[in-house]
């Protein structure tokens, strides 16, 4: 390739990112540096100080997204980012806790953490991408896969059915369901800037392509999986949970499906047990 | 609201006192999971956090317990929770993300028998080898004993302090028989009160280093929003605390981390004599079971066995040099514990040549102080 | 681009124009930048980068700095800016 100078201008997003990391370990056609990116322009067009902000994540392909954001970063034990995050946002509301793990992480191994933290109203934004697997670890089938899909564990398609993750989040309490896919990059990036101007916990469900370790098995490569985005998916927002079973046949639904106001875990506790010192920061705020 | 320090003469039972001193060394975050013998401490901590500005939660169950309380020490916080063996395996997993990421905590294990379920009523000190290397890899850990109430209090601050002082995850292994026992506490002036606080980093933010450790092997760590940018990963990770898939930097890692403790070892190692001077035969215990072996030492001495006690205040790491030095000059060493056999193990190992035994229980019961004259008689 | 009618206010109102950067050694090849280039201004290159894969082109300057390749890029290896002093 002719030796092209690099452009003269960095990438707008390079300040958020450990570029002394890049490239990252996320393999051609995945999905997740996609999201990541709307991620962080999601926390850039918030226009808060990247110092009020930290990112947790868990184990898996999208657990590695804390090792890459320039801010104080958390890549903690499978399953376990939730809990990591609440105790954060437990001892200092002041943080915007942003939690970026996959399916997998925060759904089976993570799951009790998961309904626990949206029945509190914990005050984080959780991204959860869904590449329908276990996709570190080899393809796997997991808690989210399709009925009858192949993985390295069900050869012969699975025998059991996913979870509708936005369902379950809204079931255990979560006061702002979303579900968006990684070609959706503008309402993701929208979704996430909102989930962290607003208080509660927010879910954001984001499918994503995992071509090399479940596309392959399925027969579907990373760009067959985007145009199913594209063309098999209805945007309505409102929509009830319920219906969001993940078809592509059918159509899936996308959109902000649930937003609802309610005291967090963190504002209760504090105006209960330290009246006080809410009284004063009310004072102080007017 | 109640100061941070409740000064005076109290009778309380040792989860209290645990608690009181927990919040006199400076604890403002505990994240909790109700088991017994244990839920006295969670109880106690629900209560008084709130006065002193601090923060209670109740979590699903004891890995978020464990987990929770890491995310708050990075805040900048003093971290605490407290279980006992079936909770104490699930926080396990947890335990070894403390260590690598050398995020400070205070963790309280109230023992009580088992296996699995066990006797929940009733005291044993079981847990001792899985404290040491229950969660997967290599690694050292302390871990303290406390024989009272009093201790409790103490000994909790103590514990509060080596853990920030290391950034290390310190375990409190009492026992449902300390835990439950109330005991006069004396809780002493604030002023007179040591407490210790975390290394924090100084000078430019720009290319911190997150794991450079200081003069002591302790890194000096900053608290998330200081601007410091850092990365924690529980893989194995270089000074930048990137991760880092090579054996070399494993090998640094790992031995920084053992090293920071080992090399550390008359700042962090407390034990206590009694009788040990002149004796020819020494008693080893801990925790509830040195009650037991002061009675042993005083009923041997009336039969003039030249008996005394070793107690152990730490117990990890264990006091090998104190052992050793020991075998050079007595007759034999028995190991007094509610277990089948654990640190008795560890003396067996410093001992050399001089015979070593046990007194063991399976649980559930104080072992009586005749048990250990038996052993001395039959053994020596 | 065809226009029927020029708005009254076209001298006013400037569309905007962008200019695309590509840092070709950080693509992997993925191809989601020229596929879904709402104005199709980018194709595959012939050649390889260092890693093996071929980065995209540019092939037109239609280019209206939408910053969509940008937001879907998994890689951060494309972006585009304000081309300045070039509206219609």
């Amino acid at each position: 390739m002719k030796n092209k100078s690099k452009p003269d201008v960095p990438h707008p997003l390079e300040d958020l990112v450990r570029m002394d990391r890049i490239p990252h370990i996320w393999c051609s056609g995945c999905g997740t540096g996609s999201v990541f990116a709307s991620c962080l322009t999601a926390i850039k067009q918030t226009g808060i100080d990247y110092r009020r902000f930290t990112m947790v994540s868990g184990i898996g392909c999208s657990g590695r997204g804390a090792g890459y954001i320039n801010i104080d970063s958390f890549h903690t034990t499978h399953g376990r980012a939730i809990p990591f995050a609440s105790g954060i946002k437990m001892a200092n509301p002041d943080l915007n806790v942003i939690v970026f793990s996959g399916d997998g992480d925060l759904c089976a191994i993570g799951g009790n953490h998961f309904i626990h933290a949206a029945r509190r109203n914990m005050d984080l934004t959780v991204v959860c991408i869904n590449n329908f697997t276990y996709g570190m670890t080899g393809g796997q089938v997991a808690a989210t896969t399709p009925f009858g899909a192949k993985s390295a564990t069900t050869s012969a398609g699975n025998p059991e059915s996913p979870f509708n993750l936005p369902l379950l989040a809204y079931a255990a309490g979560a006061t702002y369901v979303a579900r968006w896919t990684m070609l959706h990059s503008r309402d993701l990036a929208d979704a996430i800037k909102e989930s962290i101007l607003r208080k509660g916990f927010s879910f954001i469900e984001v499918l994503s392509p995992c071509p090399i370790n479940y596309g392959r098995r399925n027969k579907e490569k990373a760009l067959d999986a985007l145009r199913k985005y594209q063309k098999n998916t209805i945007v309505k927002n409102g929509a009830n949970p319920a219906e969001a079973d993940i078809d592509f046949d059918k159509g899936v639904i996308l959109g902000k499906f649930i937003d609802i106001d309610k005291a967090t875990c963190d504002e209760s506790y504090r105006k209960m047990y330290r009246p006080q010192e809410t009284a004063d920061k009310q004072l102080k705020t007017g | 609201m109640k100061p941070q320090v409740l000064t005076g003469d109290h009778f309380i039972n040792g989860d209290e006192a645990c608690a009181e001193g927990a919040i006199a060394a400076g604890c403002k975050f505990f994240g909790g999971y109700p088991i017994t013998p244990a839920t006295e401490v969670a109880e106690q901590m629900s209560i008084r956090l709130p006065h002193v500005g601090g923060t209670y939660i109740q979590m699903e169950d004891e890995i978020a317990a464990m987990t929770s309380i890491l995310g708050a020490a990075w805040t900048g916080v003093k971290t605490m929770t407290a279980t006992s063996g079936p909770g104490f395996s699930l926080m396990m997993e947890t335990m070894g993300l403390a260590i690598v990421t050398e995020t400070p905590c205070v963790v309280v294990n109230v023992q009580r028998a088992g296996p699995s379920t066990g006797l929940p009523t009733q005291g044993s000190q079981g847990d001792m080898m899985q404290a040491k290397w229950g969660s997967h890899g290599d690694y050292e850990i302390i871990a303290i004993a406390p024989s009272s109430p009093q201790e409790m209090f103490d000994l909790t601050i103590i514990a509060f302090n080596l853990s920030e002082k290391y950034r290390t995850p310190v375990l409190i292994m009492s026992d449902e028989i300390v835990g439950h026992m109330s005991e006069k506490v004396v809780i002493p002036d604030a002023k007179a009160i040591k407490t210790v606080s975390r290394p924090k980093p100084s000078g430019k933010k720009a290319g911190f280093k997150p794991y450079r450790p200081g003069p002591n092997g302790v890194c000096p760590m900053p608290s998330i929003g200081e601007g410091y940018n850092v990365h924690v990963t529980g893989l194995t990770h270089d000074e930048r605390g990137y991760p880092v898939m090579s054996v070399d930097t494993q090998k640094e890692m790992m031995h920084r981390l053992l090293n920071k403790i080992r090399n550390n070892l008359d700042d962090i190692i407390m034990t206590e004599d009694y009788y040990l001077d002149d004796a020819e035969y020494v008693i080893v215990s801990y925790g509830v079971s040195a009650r037991t072996s002061y009675t042993a030492v005083d009923m041997a001495r009336s039969m003039r066995i030249k008996a005394g006690l070793l107690r152990l205040i730490t117990v990890w790491p264990f006091p090998e040099n104190i052992i050793r030095n020991l075998a050079k000059r007595v007759k034999g060493f028995v190991t007094v514990e509610i277990n089948m056999g654990q640190i008795s193990r560890e003396v067996e190992r410093c001992a050399g040549s001089v015979p070593a035994f046990g007194v063991g229980h399976p649980g559930g019961a104080i072992i009586p102080p005749e048990d250990v004259i038996n052993m001395l008689k039959e053994a020596f | 681009m065809k226009y029927w009618r020029v708005p009254l206010d076209s001298n006013e109102v400037q569309v905007s124009r962008g200019k695309v950067h590509i840092i070709e050694e950080r693509c992997k090849g993925c191809g989601y930048c020229i596929e879904y280039c709402p104005r199709e201004v980018l194709e595959f290159s012939k050649a390889y980068n260092a890693k093996g894969y071929h980065p995209p082109v540019v092939r037109s300057e239609d280019c209206l700095n939408c910053h969509y390749c940008e937001l879907l890029c998994p890689e951060f290896a494309i972006f585009s800016v304000e081309a300045i002093g070039e509206g219609v």
